[in-house]
C-alpha cells in the first residue's frame, strides 16, 4: 500500500491561492462594470452643472438667437416631434406588416432566407449611409427638398430594420398553440394573424418600436445630410417646411466659440435626454406589463 | 342549432359515396406523408355517430396524425400530404372543393395541453363564434357551451377575467366549452388530460360521458384506463417496419380489453409490449 499513495495525498488544493484568485477576478470584473457607470454618471453631471442654469421656460419656447440669454430651441423641438410623429406613422404600419408576412406568410426558401439575411445586416449599417441615401434618393430624385418629409422618409429608412427584427422577435414569441387553437376553431390566417398573434405580440412590438423610435430622434448625422445646419426662426406646418432638430441644435451650439453657447448646449441635451428617458420608460412599462400578463 | 344557421358553402356530399347513416366520420385507404416520411399508411375505419372512439397504440404509431385528418389539421404541417380519404358525412373532406376552414367549424379540437387564449373567459368561447360570423345572441351561446363544459359555475361571475387566471383542469374545460360554442358535429381529443391531475382527468372523463348524447368524439390517449372508461370503441395502432402507423384491429371496446383478435393488441393492452 506504501508504494500506492492515496488519490487524496497526492492532492494539492492551494486553497489560499484559489481565494485570492477568485477576489482579484470579482474586482476586475466589478472594475468593468464601474467604467461605463462612472463615465455616464460624470457626464451626466457635468452636463447637469452645466445645462441647468440656463433651463427655463423661454428656452423652451423661444427660437435660436445669436444671444445666448435670449436663445431657445422652439424650432429644434417641434421638428423633432414632427419627425417622431411621421416617422411612426411611416414604420409601424410598414414595419409590422413586413414583419407578419416574414413570421406567418412568407414560403421558408432561398429568397426569404435572403431577405432574413438583408434585413439584420441593414439594422447594422451606419446612419450616415442612410443620411446619403436620403439626400440623393427623396431630396433630389424625388425632388422633396430639405424638408422634414424627406427627414422622416430617411429615418424611417433607418429604423425600419429595427423595427421588422423587433417585430418579428414578438410575433415568434407567440406561442404556436394559440395559432392551432385559433385554426381548429375555424378561423383563417387573416382571422389567425389579427385576433390572435397581433394582440399578443403587441406589447413587444410597442416596445421594439418605442426604443427604435427613441434611436430615431437622438440620430443627427443623416438629419444633417439632409436638412443641413440651418439656423431657423419658425416651426415646420406642414411635411414640406424646412427644418431642424434637437441634436442639430445641440450641435449648432457645441460647435459655437462663446463659453454660454456651450451652456445651452448641456441644457438642449437635458431636454434631449428627458424625452428619450420618457420613451425608454414607456417602454420598459409596457414589457413588465407584458410579462406579467404572460407569468399568470 | 348553430350548425343550421349556416349555409354550407362546399362540403356536398361526393357522387357515388354511399355511407350508412349511423356513421359520421370514415377513413378510406388514409395515408399521411411528411415529406418522403409515410406516418400512418392505409386506414380504414368507421366513427359511428355518438360514440366515444379511443385511438391508442404505441409512441410514434400515428394516433394524433390520424387525429388530425379528421379536421385537416395536418394541413398546416409543411410538407404535408394525405393520400384516400376521409368521408364526413358522404363528403370526402380533402376534395379541392372542401374548404379547411369550412371543416374544422364542423369537427372541433381540443388539444393535449390546454390552450386557451391569453384572453378572457367570455372571449375565448366566443372566439369560434365570432370568427365564424355568428348572428345570434353571444352571450347565450357562450352561456350554454360553459353550462355543456360543466365549467358555468365556476366561471359565471368572472367571465371578465383572464383565461389565464384558471386552474389547468379549469383551462381544459374551457378549451372544450370553446370548442363546444360552433356546436360542431365531431371532437377530436388529443391526450386532453396528459397535463392534468387525476381529479381534473376525472372530471373530463365525466364531461366527454356527457357530451356523448350530443356529439361524436375521438380521443388519443396513452392511458389504457382512461380509454376502457370512456369510449365505446377501440382502434388500436402500431409501428410496422416501415416506421408508418398502421391500424391493427378496431372493435367494441370491451371486446378489445377483454378478447382482442390480435396477440398484438393483446399484448400492448397487458403490458407486455412496449
Amino acid at each position: 500500500m506504501a508504494t500506492n499513495p492515496s488519490i487524496q495525498e497526492q492532492l494539492n488544493p492551494r486553497l489560499s491561492y484559489r481565494k485570492k484568485l477568485g477576489s482579484v477576478v470579482y474586482f476586475l470584473l466589478l472594475a468593468a462594470v464601474l467604467v461605463g457607470i462612472v463615465s455616464l454618471i460624470v457626464l451626466l453631471a457635468r452636463i447637469l452643472f452645466e445645462g441647468i442654469p440656463w433651463l427655463s421656460w423661454h428656452f423652451i419656447s423661444d427660437y435660436p438667437s445669436r444671444f445666448p440669454e435670449r436663445a431657445g430651441l422652439k424650432s429644434a423641438l417641434f421638428g423633432t416631434l414632427w419627425i417622431m410623429g411621421l416617422v411612426a406613422a411611416f414604420t409601424i404600419p410598414i414595419g409590422v406588416g413586413a414583419a407578419v408576412y416574414l413570421e406567418e406568410y412568407s414560403p421558408k426558401n432561398w429568397f426569404s432566407n435572403i431577405i432574413e439575411v438583408n434585413i439584420s445586416n441593414l439594422a447594422g449599417v451606419p446612419s450616415i449611409v442612410y443620411g446619403l441615401l436620403g439626400l440623393a434618393l427623396f431630396v433630389q430624385w424625388m425632388a422633396i427638398g430639405r424638408t422634414v418629409l424627406a427627414g422622416a422618409l430617411t429615418l424611417t429608412l433607418l429604423v425600419l430594420p429595427i423595427i421588422i427584427l423587433a417585430s418579428r422577435e414578438a410575433i415568434r414569441g407567440v406561442p404556436d398553440a394559440y395559432r392551432q387553437a385559433g385554426y381548429a376553431l375555424g378561423a383563417d390566417q387573416w382571422q389567425v394573424v389579427r385576433r390572435i398573434v397581433l394582440p399578443s405580440a403587441l406589447p413587444g412590438i410597442l416596445t421594439g418600436t418605442i426604443l427604435a423610435l427613441s434611436r430615431a430622434i437622438g440620430e443627427a448625422a443623416p438629419v444633417i445630410a439632409i436638412s443641413a445646419l440651418v439656423y431657423l426662426t419658425f416651426v415646420p406646418t406642414d411635411p414640406l417646411d424646412r427644418f431642424t432638430v434637437l441634436p442639430i441644435q445641440i450641435y449648432t451650439w457645441v460647435s459655437r466659440p462663446q463659453d454660454e453657447f456651450r451652456g445651452l448646449a448641456a441644457a438642449g441635451i437635458i431636454v434631449l435626454l428627458v424625452i428619450l428617458l420618457s420613451m425608454n420608460a414607456i417602454a420598459i412599462y409596457l414589457r413588465n406589463k407584458y410579462q406579467q400578463r404572460s407569468r399568470e | 342549432m348553430v350548425q343550421s344557421q349556416q349555409e354550407s358553402e362546399t362540403l356536398e356530399p361526393v357522387a357515388g359515396q354511399s355511407q350508412s347513416d349511423e356513421n359520421v366520420l370514415a377513413a378510406r385507404n388514409l395515408s399521411v406523408w411528411y415529406g418522403n416520411f409515410r406516418a400512418v399508411r392505409d386506414i380504414n375505419l368507421d366513427v359511428k355517430r355518438n360514440s366515444v372512439l379511443a385511438l391508442i397504440g404505441p409512441s410514434g404509431c400515428g394516433k394524433s396524425t390520424l387525429l388530425r385528418c379528421f379536421n385537416r389539421m395536418n394541413d398546416l404541417v409543411l410538407n404535408s400530404r394525405v393520400e384516400g380519404q376521409i368521408i364526413y358525412n358522404g363528403t370526402d373532406l380533402y376534395a379541392p372543393s372542401t374548404d379547411s376552414t369550412e371543416v374544422r367549424a364542423r369537427v372541433g379540437m381540443v388539444f393535449q395541453k390546454p390552450n386557451p387564449f391569453p384572453k378572457t373567459i367570455f372571449e375565448n368561447v366566443a372566439f369560434g363564434l365570432r370568427v365564424n360570423g355568428f348572428k345570434g345572441n353571444l352571450q347565450e351561446a357562450v352561456e350554454r357551451s360553459l353550462r355543456q363544459s360543466a365549467l358555468w359555475e365556476e366561471v359565471k361571475d368572472r367571465l371578465n377575467s383572464s383565461a389565464l387566471e384558471l386552474s389547468g383542469g379549469q383551462q381544459q374545460r374551457l378549451c372544450i366549452a370553446r370548442a363546444l360554442a360552433v356546436e360542431p358535429e365531431v371532437i377530436l381529443m388529443d391526450e386532453p388530460c396528459s397535463a392534468l391531475d387525476p381529479v381534473a382527468t376525472l372530471a373530463i372523463e365525466d364531461l366527454i360521458r356527457q357530451l356523448v348524447a350530443k356529439y361524436t368524439i375521438i380521443i388519443v390517449t396513452h392511458n389504457m384506463q382512461q380509454a376502457a372508461r370512456v369510449s365505446h370503441e377501440t382502434a388500436f395502432l402500431m409501428v410496422g417496419e416501415d416506421r408508418a402507423g398502421y391500424l391493427v384491429e378496431m372493435d367494441a371496446t370491451d371486446k378489445i380489453f377483454t378478447n382482442p383478435s390480435h396477440e398484438q393488441t393483446e399484448a400492448y393492452i397487458t403490458g407486455r409490449f412496449s
